[in-house]
Order: C-alpha cells, then sequence, then structure tokens
C-alpha cells in the first residue's frame, strides 16, 4: 500500500485520478448529450439531440422537488408533468388568469343542444404544430377518441371522458356527444395531441413516454427540448404560438430533491424560482437582495376526516369506527372544541385562512361559509354542553364515556410524510382531551394510512385535497357512488360518505349549465358537508413561492391580485414573464461570466491544494524516513 | 527473501509471507474444488435472493393504485383498470407465479409509476451512482488504508491519534448534515470563501463538447464526493490500523529487521500483505454495495442515482422497479464477495491450504 519514494507516490495520484476518470466517462456518456448516447435511442430516458437547444437568449429557471412519472399525456398523473404539459399542449379552454372562469384556447366559441347532449366547438383557425402541421378539430377528436376506446391511453384523463357518447370533427368543428349532460365541458383539462404524429404510438400508448425524441411536437406556448430524468427538462419558447412569443427564450426546470439544497440554489441564482417553501424557508428568503417572496392563497383544504362508518355501494358495513361518530351532534362538538386559529398560527406560521366550506376561498364562485351564528367557532364550554347532550358523560377521571358507560377513546391517524400532521395531531388531541375526548395519535407512512382507510379501520384523520377552477372532481369523491363494491376495496371515495340530499345536489349540478345556478348548488352542497360534519377543513394553507427579482421583471398571478406563480391552471406565469432590466442588458453573460469566475477559483484551489497536501506529504515522509533511520 | 514455515522450524506459527512463497508454487493459484464451491454459494444465494426479493416487498403497506392517483379525481372503472394493467387484482400466488416466470425469462418487469421496464431504469441509474458512490468508496479505500497503515506503523504518536480522531469525527457526522453544510459553504459561499461548486444535480443543461462535459461533471462531482470520502474513509483506516496492529510486533518482522531490511520494506513488503485480507473484504463489500448508493448524500445533492430511485419506488409502492433494484443490489454484492473470495487465495496462501 505505501509508495516510499515521491516517483511511485506520484504513479499512484495519477493511477486514482485515471480510475475515478474511467468511472467518470461511462457517466459522462450516459447522460451527457445524445451523440454518445445514439445506440440507446430505444431508452425511455435517452437524451435530446443537442442541437435542438441553442443556449443563446434569455433563460428562465425554475427549481422543482417533484418527480415526473411519464411526459405522455395519457400516462401522467403527477401534478409536475401535468403542469408542463400546460406549457407544450394547448386545452380546448383555459382559465382566465384573473378569476379562473373559462375562457377559450384551442376553442374560440362553443354551442349547446337544446338536450343538453350536443357540444360544438368551433377550433381557432391558423393554430401551427411545431412541425409546420395545421392543428385541426380532428386531432383533438382523435385524442377523445383514443382516451375512449384504448384503456391504456384513459390511465390519466380517462375521468374526462367517460360520459362521452361520440366525438366527431366536421371541418372546424368538434362535435361532443354525451350520455348525459354534463356541466364541466369546459374544463376539460386534456391535453390535444397531433394525430399525425401520435398514430403510430398507439400500439404501445401503455408504455409510450413521449420523451424519445426532442423537440416534442406541440402547440403550446413552449416546446419541449430536451429532459434528463431527475436532472432537467428544457424548454424553448414558441415563436408561432397564437397568443404571442413568450419573451423568455428558454425555460428550464432543475430537479432537487431537497428543498433546503433547492433555496441555497435561489440564494446562488442557480434558479430562478422556487415554490412551495415551509415557512421557514419563506420567513429566511424574505427581505434578502435580488428575492421577491409571494405569499397566496392556495387551492388546497386540509381537514379533519371522521370515519362515518365504512359502508360499500351495496350498504353493508364493514370496518371498526367508532359508533359514537354517528352522532351528528357529537361530530359538530369536536369542532366546536377545535380552535383552528391555533392551528394556523402553529403550524401554519401564520400562513393560511381558517376553514369553513369545502372549495377553498381562492376559488370565489363556488367557495362558501357559513354565516356567523352556525360556523364552528373555537367554544369548548358549548362541546362540553353538547356532548353533555348527547349523553356523553364525563367520569370521575374528567374523560367522556359513551351514552351506554363503555369507555369512549378515538383513533386520531395522520401520515408521518406531511409536515402539518405531526403538529397538528398533538393540538388536536390536546382540544379533545380538554373537553374529556380521549384519542389515541398513531403517525404512520402515506401507504400504511391509506390501507387503514380502505379497511375503514379509524375514527378521525387527516386530510387534503387540491381544488381546480371546476369543483366537479373534489365534491365527486365524496358521492356514495365512489364507495368501494367490496369490503376493503379500494374506491375512488375519500370518506365513505353517503348523504342523499348531497347526491342528489351533485347530480343537479352536473347537468346544470347556468354557471349561476350551478354555484348555487354547489354552495348548498358544501352547507350539506359542513352540516354533517364528517368531512372538517381545518385551514387552507397558503402557496409561499420565491423568484429573483434580477432576472424574472415580471410575470402573471393567478388568480389576482392575491394568486400563485407555479401550480395555475393555465401556462400565464411562464407565458407573461419578462426577464428583468438589469438581465436584459447583461443577461445570461453576466451568469456566465460568474461561473467562470469560480470556475477560475476552483482549478486555483484544486492547484493549492493538490501541491500544499504534496509539500505536506513530501516533508511527513522525510522526517518518516529520518526517523525510521535511526 | 521470502520467509516461510519450513525455512524456520522454530517459529512454525510465523504466517508465510504471500508473494513467491514456497506454499505458493506447489499446487495451482485457485484450487478448483474451491472456486467450484464458491461459485455455488453464489448461485444458491442468488436464488433465495429471486424467492425473497417478491415476498419482501408484499409486505411494505400501501396500494400503489391509490399512492399513484392520490388528489386525482379518478372513477371505480379507471382504479380497476390500473389494478388489472399492474397485474394486483390477482391472487398473490397467480402473481408469484408471473414473477418467477419473468425472473427466469429475464425479464424484471415494468415500472408501475415509470411505465417503463425496470432493467432500462436501472441502466439509466446506475452510472450515476457508481460514478459517485465508486469514486468515493476508492478514494476513501486508498486515503483510508494508507492513513491506517501510517497510524499503525507510528502507533501512539501525535500523527495517530490526530487521524484516528478525525476520522472518528468525520465518521459520526450526519451525511445530511455535513453535505448540507458543504453546500452552503463550497457551493453558496460563506465569508470569504466563493461558491465554486453547483448546489446540486449530475451536470448542466446545455453544455456541449467532450471537455466541457466532462469539466461539468467533475465539477457537480466534488462535494457529494468529498461529503461521502469524508464519512466513510474512517472504516478503512480504522480496519487497516487495528489488523497492522496485531502483527506490529510478530517474530517475523523482528526476523525481518534482523535481516538488515528498510523499515519500509519490512512494513511493505511482509507487514502489510499479512493484513490486507479484512480490508479487501471491506473493499470488495462496499464496492458491493456502492450500487445501491447512498441515499442521504444523493438526496441533499440530488444526485440521480439508484438509492433515490429505490426511494421513490419504496413511496408508492412500486413493485417491480422495488424487486428489480432489490436483485441486482443483490446480485452486486454476491458478485463482489465472490470476487473477494476468489482473491483470497491469490492474496494469500494459507487460504489456499486451509
Amino acid at each position: 500500500m505505501p509508495f516510499p519514494n515521491p516517483r511511485r507516490r506520484a504513479f499512484a495520484l495519477a493511477a486514482a485520478l485515471a480510475g475515478a476518470a474511467v468511472l467518470s466517462a461511462p457517466a459522462a456518456a450516459a447522460s451527457g448529450p445524445a451523440q454518445a448516447r445514439g445506440a440507446h435511442s430505444q431508452s425511455a430516458y435517452s437524451q435530446a439531440d443537442p442541437t435542438a437547444v441553442s443556449s443563446s437568449g434569455k433563460t428562465l429557471t425554475v427549481g422543482v422537488t417533484s418527480t415526473i412519472d411519464s411526459l405522455s399525456p395519457f400516462l401522467a398523473q403527477r401534478a409536475l408533468p401535468t403542469q408542463i404539459h400546460r406549457l407544450m399542449y394547448d386545452f380546448l379552454t383555459n382559465y382566465d388568469p384573473t378569476d379562473d372562469h373559462p375562457i377559450g384556447a384551442l376553442a374560440t366559441s362553443w354551442t349547446t343542444s337544446a338536450d343538453k347532449l350536443t357540444w360544438t366547438y368551433t377550433i381557432r383557425d391558423g393554430m401551427k404544430w411545431s412541425d409546420g402541421q395545421p392543428v385541426t378539430a380532428a386531432d383533438a377528436a382523435w385524442t377523445y377518441n383514443l382516451m375512449m376506446t384504448n384503456p391504456d391511453a384513459a390511465t390519466a384523463n380517462g375521468n374526462f371522458v367517460a360520459n362521452f357518447a361520440k366525438v366527431t370533427a366536421t371541418g372546424n368543428q368538434l362535435v361532443i356527444t354525451l350520455k348525459q349532460p354534463q356541466s364541466t365541458m369546459l374544463a376539460l383539462d386534456v391535453p390535444i395531441v397531433p394525430e399525425h404524429i401520435w398514430a403510430g404510438h398507439v400500439k404501445d400508448i401503455g408504455t409510450f413516454n413521449n420523451d424519445t425524441q426532442f423537440p416534442v411536437v406541440g402547440d403550446g406556448p413552449f416546446i419541449l427540448t430536451g429532459y434528463q430524468k431527475d436532472q432537467y427538462l428544457t424548454l424553448d419558447a414558441n415563436p408561432n404560438y397564437w397568443r404571442g412569443k413568450p419573451a423568455f427564450d428558454h425555460l428550464v426546470f432543475k430537479f432537487y430533491k431537497d428543498a433546503d439544497s433547492e433555496v441555497e440554489a435561489l440564494k446562488k441564482g442557480e434558479v430562478d424560482f422556487v415554490d412551495g417553501l415551509t415557512p421557514a424557508q419563506y420567513e429566511s428568503l424574505k427581505g434578502q437582495s435580488n428575492i421577491v417572496t409571494n405569499d397566496a392563497p392556495g387551492k388546497r383544504f386540509y381537514a379533519l376526516a371522521v370515519n362515518p362508518g365504512a359502508t360499500t355501494t351495496t350498504g353493508q358495513p364493514f370496518g371498526d369506527g367508532s359508533p359514537a361518530l354517528q352522532n351528528q351532534q357529537f361530530r359538530q362538538a369536536l369542532m366546536y372544541a377545535i380552535d383552528t386559529k391555533t392551528l394556523v398560527t402553529k403550524t401554519l406560521g401564520g400562513y393560511g385562512t381558517t376553514g369553513s366550506g369545502y372549495i377553498p376561498p381562492v376559488f370565489s364562485t363556488y367557495h362558501w361559509s357559513p354565516d356567523p351564528s352556525s360556523a364552528y367557532t373555537y367554544d369548548p364550554a358549548k362541546a362540553n354542553q353538547m356532548l353533555d347532550a348527547a349523553g356523553f358523560k364525563k367520569g370521575s377521571d374528567g374523560m367522556r364515556t359513551m351514552p351506554d358507560g363503555k369507555p369512549l377513546n378515538l383513533r386520531l391517524m395522520g401520515e408521518t410524510n406531511r409536515p402539518d400532521d405531526t403538529q397538528d395531531a398533538t393540538y388536536v388531541a390536546e382540544f379533545l382531551k380538554a373537553v374529556g375526548i380521549a384519542t389515541t395519535t398513531t403517525l404512520v407512512d402515506q401507504g400504511k394510512l391509506g390501507d387503514t382507510e380502505v379497511a375503514g379501520n379509524f375514527d378521525l384523520a387527516f386530510d387534503s385535497w387540491t381544488a381546480n377552477p371546476d369543483p366537479d372532481a373534489v365534491l365527486s369523491i365524496q358521492t356514495c357512488a365512489t364507495r368501494p363494491s367490496a369490503p376493503g376495496k379500494s374506491a375512488a371515495t375519500d370518506d365513505f360518505l353517503c348523504d342523499k340530499n348531497f347526491d342528489a345536489l351533485y347530480a343537479k349540478q352536473i347537468t346544470e349549465y347556468d354557471p349561476a345556478t350551478r354555484a348555487s348548488d354547489v354552495k348548498q352542497m358544501e352547507q350539506v358537508l359542513y352540516t354533517d360534519a364528517y368531512i372538517n377543513v381545518l385551514y387552507y394553507p397558503d402557496v409561499l413561492e420565491a423568484y429573483r427579482s434580477d432576472v424574472i421583471g415580471s410575470w402573471d398571478k393567478q388568480p389576482q391580485p392575491k394568486g400563485v406563480y407555479w401550480g395555475q391552471d393555465g401556462y400565464w406565469s411562464f407565458w407573461s414573464a419578462k426577464p428583468a432590466a438589469a438581465s436584459a442588458a447583461s443577461g445570461s453573460s453576466s451568469k456566465s461570466s460568474s461561473s467562470s469566475t469560480g470556475l477560475i477559483v476552483g482549478v486555483v484551489v484544486v492547484v493549492v491544494v493538490v501541491l500544499g497536501g504534496g509539500l505536506v506529504l513530501m516533508r511527513r515522509r522525510r522526517t518518516a524516513s529520518a526517523e525510521e533511520r535511526e | 527473501m521470502s520467509i516461510t514455515a519450513s525455512a524456520l522450524p522454530d517459529t512454525a506459527a510465523v504466517p508465510p509471507a504471500p508473494q513467491g512463497g514456497a506454499a505458493a508454487r506447489r499446487g495451482p493459484v485457485i484450487p478448483l474444488r474451491y472456486v467450484v464451491g464458491r461459485l455455488v454459494g453464489a448461485a444458491v444465494s442468488m436464488l433465495a435472493v429471486v424467492f425473497t426479493g417478491f415476498f419482501l416487498f408484499r409486505v411494505v403497506p400501501g396500494d400503489p393504485v391509490r399512492s399513484l392517483t392520490r388528489g386525482r379525481a379518478m372513477t371505480n372503472a379507471q382504479l380497476a383498470t390500473l389494478r388489472h394493467q399492474f397485474g394486483i387484482d390477482k391472487p398473490l400466488i397467480s402473481q408469484f407465479g408471473d414473477y418467477t416466470s419473468r425472473i427466469v425469462r429475464g425479464d424484471l418487469g415494468t415500472s408501475y409509476q415509470y411505465k417503463t421496464s425496470v432493467s432500462s431504469l436501472i441502466g439509466s441509474h446506475v452510472w450515476a451512482t457508481v460514478y459517485l458512490v465508486g469514486t468515493a468508496t476508492l478514494i476513501s479505500a486508498f486515503l483510508g488504508l494508507r492513513i491506517g497503515v501510517r497510524s499503525a506503523w507510528r502507533n501512539g504518536s501525535r500523527s495517530d491519534r490526530a487521524n484516528t480522531g478525525i476520522a472518528l469525527v468525520l465518521w459520526s457526522m450526519p451525511t445530511f448534515w455535513l453535505a448540507l453544510i458543504m453546500i452552503m459553504v463550497f457551493s453558496v459561499g460563506f465569508g470569504p470563501i466563493p461558491g465554486m461548486f453547483p448546489t446540486g444535480g449530475m451536470s448542466s443543461p446545455n453544455v456541449h463538447g467532450l471537455f466541457p462535459v466532462i469539466w461539468d461533471h467533475f465539477r457537480h462531482l466534488v462535494l457529494p464526493c468529498l461529503t461521502l470520502v469524508a464519512v466513510l474513509y474512517a472504516q478503512y483506516l480504522l480496519t487497516m490500523r487495528a489488523t497492522l496492529l496485531e502483527e506490529v510486533g510478530s517474530d517475523y518482522l523482528t526476523t525481518a529487521r534482523a535481516k538488515g531490511l528498510r523499515e519500509d520494506d519490512v512494513r511493505r513488503k511482509h507487514a502489510v500483505p499479512n493484513s490486507m485480507l479484512p480490508a479487501v473484504t471491506l473493499v470488495f463489500l462496499n464496492l458491493g454495495t456502492a450500487v445501491s448508493g447512498s441515499i442521504l448524500a444523493e438526496t441533499i445533492f440530488s444526485w440521480p442515482g439508484l438509492g433515490s430511485l429505490f426511494y421513490e419506488a419504496l413511496t408508492v409502492p412500486d413493485q417491480p422497479l422495488l424487486e428489480g433494484l432489490f436483485i441486482f443490489f443483490s446480485a452486486a454484492v454476491i458478485v463482489m464477495n465472490l470476487l473477494a473470495e476468489l482473491l483470497y487465495p491469490i492474496l494469500d496462501p494459507r487460504v489456499r491450504t486451509s
């Protein structure tokens, strides 16, 4: 092992470096540009043609911590690829940046038949795919038909076409015939793909991930030019986009696995935008130079779900939910006992709004809130009084028992992966204990919690859903029909809820084509949920974001004035983003010069370390030899 | 030159020096029986891995369909289709049948979440891991063994105490903490230290040309590799130091010195070769586990390796990907162990005769 003379030492060092270089070569080849990977063009994750990515022009770099499951619009189920698809493909309709109401996109106008079963959309004239082919109504019809006939193609968005009977295209008219009237026809969040490209992939639609040939042909404001799984994804501005070319020439998504490293990257300027910050990260970025923070109302609600007594679609009960929870007064008392203001202050650091209706307030058209007299405002005295009245008497130890005298202990469940749950579980358990209700808290992995919920073996569980501009999806999961067909079978239901009034209103709103009447139906549904007290919204967390103002001069939020940049229903932020004035002058050159400064400094440091280390080692060697000779 | 038992009957316990010893010339370098025995052993282990691979990950809680469609409105029919596509609507025993027939054909299956073949996923991630963890293992082995030898030889000296102390302090540091400190200091810059290295990832987009690409990869490698070396090298140092210490007072070294050998030669040609076995085992074992990556370092530095792929698979749980990775990781360890075992008799004739 030891090398007694300096020459051998140098040889050993060289050998070690060569070893590292040999190891690095295949990695460089594996992840580097395509010329090294030609042989792997079949591989699902091969790289873009480097010539397709030009590095001149303005670049906006976005840091993301989530992953991409697939880039195929037919397969992608995660939020991140769904957002990227909005940039790559135009949908039939879009949502207005100011208030989320549906507006035209691929379709310029639409009409419905008297029987409400036929929708006719006029497709925008003159739109072109990025390969120059025209975008037609036939492309849209082909996309929908594929999803209706091919189960693999329905993986991601099959729910949107489940009620379609027939889709045809004549000229610039797209005609969709429905089985039942459906009021969500302006909220079909399905990317329309070019038939002339995708027809060749019908056979392998279940495994084709749309990442083998770049640039990917699209018609959105950006064109996908490259993708390295878990490293980066690159898009270029579409110069022919009908709404106008985006001001940034390139959009790069950089993947991080750790949010703290991502925040450091923002501080350094390696990324220009990060979202999903924790309150602590947000506070640390506030007031930093060249960084603008954004605190916006979120689209997500965070609730305490109550096991209503799990049942199947045929009404067969299963699971072991506490019978106490079938008492409405008991459930409502729970809500009076919980101080949601404390949860918002402590768990969210104040970045959130206390809960009321099921649809978050950011969707003002559909949000409902109770009038103050019937709201569950924190009132332990009232909770105690309601529990007493319902027959849940306090024992000598101050804890309540079931009306029949049996002990009462509710199992409160949460997820270890969701940071909110740990804190909220502690607070909720304390609040309930204060009114004499004993709880046992269990925090488990999300898979385990899922298994327990599917089996119906829980009492209380934290629950969170993100709503869309159209409320249908998030309402549907509370209907009777989504319950499992057999005990313990996984199903679309959120919480085994089955309320006849709610279902009747659900059926009414889905056939209601008048927006105002439908909104009023939806609000009534929220009122039913609120009074039932099975799904109790504790709060709506804010979305915390930050961007570099030396790169991004201005860009649009959705909704306005208080809204988000990331996770919009639409592409408004990236499409509207304008480079900052300073960056417009020096642009990416300042970035590259700073990186080359770093490079030079890096080289100097490496040289100093190697030379210095060598000197020290040689000196040590000399002393050592002297010692040994003695 | 060499000292063997036959040459020195009064020191029968002295182990022979490996290179060119008389014993080495007697038979083949590695007896065939020894090789066959090890190969059979490896094959049996591999078989056991394939069988446990299936059942091990069925114990992981969670429904892949439910977790993949989390947060999306799905119809019950859509959920049933997905369940059917994944083949998890069948009874466990017939799922096991599917699995075995797949594995026998050399097909690791298709990932639930990435809708792509498990072998291509492993193929696209393995180099990133070997590049990082392999380089770090080699550097830390080189560094650790060298310092270990010196420490043992000058046992109790100030440099021994300092080296062992530093190594132990770094060994006990949490990887994620050290990694974050590295990023804050050397990537973002701290005080007079400029931010020299990228905060994460393995490469940058829009870098073209062979040398810029290699340089870009090297820049990305420095911090994660340094972190891993800092955390890992202590085990080599301490193993080498402990084994060599046992040899230091041996009679055969006294004999070697008595023959007038230089101290360097005594150490290099006699003491060190006799204490190499534990170190070799450790290096090969770690090279075997190197492919499984380091989840913590890969996460903090956003390194696209197998460690983080495994973690992602576990959260779903993505059964085919988990099974494929488990088989791959185990196979790497088994193969590396086999190599180490085949290397023993070459390094040390005592293994041959026993």
